[in-house]
């Protein structure tokens, strides 16, 4: 037990830092998704036809496509390009970090998934809605900010509630390409202390716990974006 | 319908699907295809392509026993927070949070390393016939494969049991049919069927979740891929090829499970 504490000759501080840095990507991810994810449902509901098609070639092909390869691809391909595109200009090679580069290839992963649930989202809006504000003369902005993102939030949140916890869940792969988070820190401790079930379990219990405090959050929220609807029991 | 009218109403629908900017499209697709054939390195093909084909199997024959042991013990797992009594249901419930709640690569690390480090260190486990078996990395790839999609698809379960109308069984009871009857006819066949559409997105997403037992040294198609990666430094076309390889597959799994679904009766509820 008391492999697992927080101070030096434990690994427990190792393991927190490791979740820090789960949870950093984890955001970055699930907000960088979410840009993408509301430009791309826009686009393929208002957009022209060819960036209709565009968009529908990027999330079937990321949707079909394992992420661990992704992640590979996207991790070697982001960072050569841009090294490609600076030695072009004249700069010099930068290292990028595993941080920004973990954030980018899950943000490009999750964009695809939310995409797919905002456009729903949108489509669940009673038409009525949107006629009416255009009715009123609203400018498309406007009605973005003021009807079209606050009427679909309700239906959005439990798709993209399930896609932040797959955010999480998914940072764990990153281990693969050597960012150190939870999972490669409890794999080294592991190695180190040879007491494998016990740090395996403890980065577990970690995950479970984000889950389940995340579900907590998710159910305020949704309390609060739901307010004045009818509550979906009484809706039966 | 003759033949004819097949063949116009099929033109029809191609000529509505192949608008101008479509055909750019794919032709700019083909073309960089082409560029990726004549410019890219693939002469390591011939040399790794069996090696490719034994992976290509083994992945396949993991997903297939995977999802079919993962169905079966997911039908238990959703019957028994459907409507089983407190001390099944809670149980169930907490192996579905657990799996659902951390990340597979994880439960995979947990099983082949934790696992098997503390198998050897109990004589009785060597000595058994067991031994041969949990001394390769392939059955807790199996294991935890198998636990994972059950979690998730109990889950699933646990809705289609429980979506199935009261009336049906209700109705199967005043004819007298006894309880396992009652499961057999009415209740398990229908919430297969509700269960249905999820369970094709459950398989690709199984598909997706194989190329992780890679991690713990099963050679799967993805280990090929990362072997032909560390001989020959290339990194782009083994990773093209794969991500390809894939795509097949989810296509082929979704076109497979559409037929089918297009063969069970649609009038439920």
């Amino acid at each position: 037990m008391e492999l697992l504490s927080p101070v030096a000759p434990g690994w427990g501080g190792t393991l927190l830092v490791g979740l820090l840095h789960s949870l950093e990507i984890a955001v970055g991810a699930t907000c960088l998704g979410l840009l993408i994810g509301t430009a791309g449902a826009f686009g393929k509901l208002y957009g022209g036809p060819v960036t209709r098609d565009l968009l529908a070639v990027y999330t079937t092909v990321v949707r079909a496509v394992p992420e661990l390869v992704l992640i590979l691809l996207l991790y070697y391909a982001g960072t050569d390009l841009i090294n490609q595109v600076l030695a072009a200009m004249g700069y010099q090679r930068v290292d990028i970090s595993g941080l920004v580069a973990g954030i980018f290839v899950l943000g490009f992963v999750q964009g695809a998934y939310s995409t797919e649930v905002i456009r729903g989202a949108i489509l669940a809006i009673p038409q009525g809605q949107i006629e009416a504000a255009r009715a009123y003369g609203m400018s498309p902005g406007l009605m973005l900010r003021r009807i079209t993102l606050p009427a679909m939030l309700p239906f959005a949140i439990p798709g993209l509630a399930n896609l932040w916890l797959i955010a999480t869940k998914d940072t764990a792969l990153l281990a693969v390409v050597g960012f150190f988070e939870l999972t490669l820190a409890t794999r080294q401790a592991a190695g180190v202390t040879k007491a494998y079930l016990i740090f395996y379990l403890a980065a577990g219990v970690l995950y479970l716990a984000v889950t389940l405090f995340s579900n907590m959050i998710i159910g305020r929220v949704e309390a609060w974006a739901r307010r004045g609807m009818p509550s979906i029991k009484e809706a039966r | 319908m003759s033949t004819e009218a097949t063949a116009i109403n099929m033109a029809a629908r191609a000529s509505l699907w192949l608008k101008p900017h479509r055909i750019v499209l794919i032709l700019i697709a083909l073309a960089l295809v082409i560029c990726a054939i004549v410019f890219m390195r693939w002469d390591w093909l011939p040399q790794y392509w069996e090696m490719g084909l034994m992976g290509l199997w083994r992945a396949l024959w993991i997903l297939a026993v995977t999802c079919a042991l993962g169905f079966a013990l997911a039908v238990p797992l959703g019957l028994a927070q459907a409507g089983g009594p407190i001390w099944f249901s809670a149980p169930a419930k907490v192996f579905c949070t657990i799996i659902r709640g951390t990340p597979l690569l994880l439960q995979l690390w947990l099983l082949y390393y934790g696992l098997g480090s503390i198998f050897p260190q109990y004589p009785w486990i060597r000595e058994s016939w067991l031994w041969p078996y949990l001394r390769q990395a392939w059955p807790y790839a199996v294991v935890a494969l198998t636990f994972s999609f059950a979690g998730y698809e109990g889950e699933v379960m646990r809705g289609a049991f429980a979506g199935v109308p009261r009336g049906q069984l209700e109705a199967a009871r005043a004819f007298g049919m006894s309880r396992w009857k009652i499961f057999r006819r009415i209740w398990l066949p229908q919430a297969f069927y509700r269960a249905l559409p999820t369970l094709t997105g459950e398989t690709v997403l199984q598909l997706k979740s194989t190329p992780l037992v890679a991690t713990i040294s099963v050679i799967d198609i993805f280990a090929v891929s990362s072997k032909v990666r560390q001989d020959t430094y290339l990194t782009y076309e083994p990773l093209l090829l794969l991500a390809l390889i894939y795509m097949t597959i989810t296509g082929i799994l979704v076109f497979v499970f559409s037929r089918i679904e297009a063969r069970i009766p649609v009038k439920i509820g």
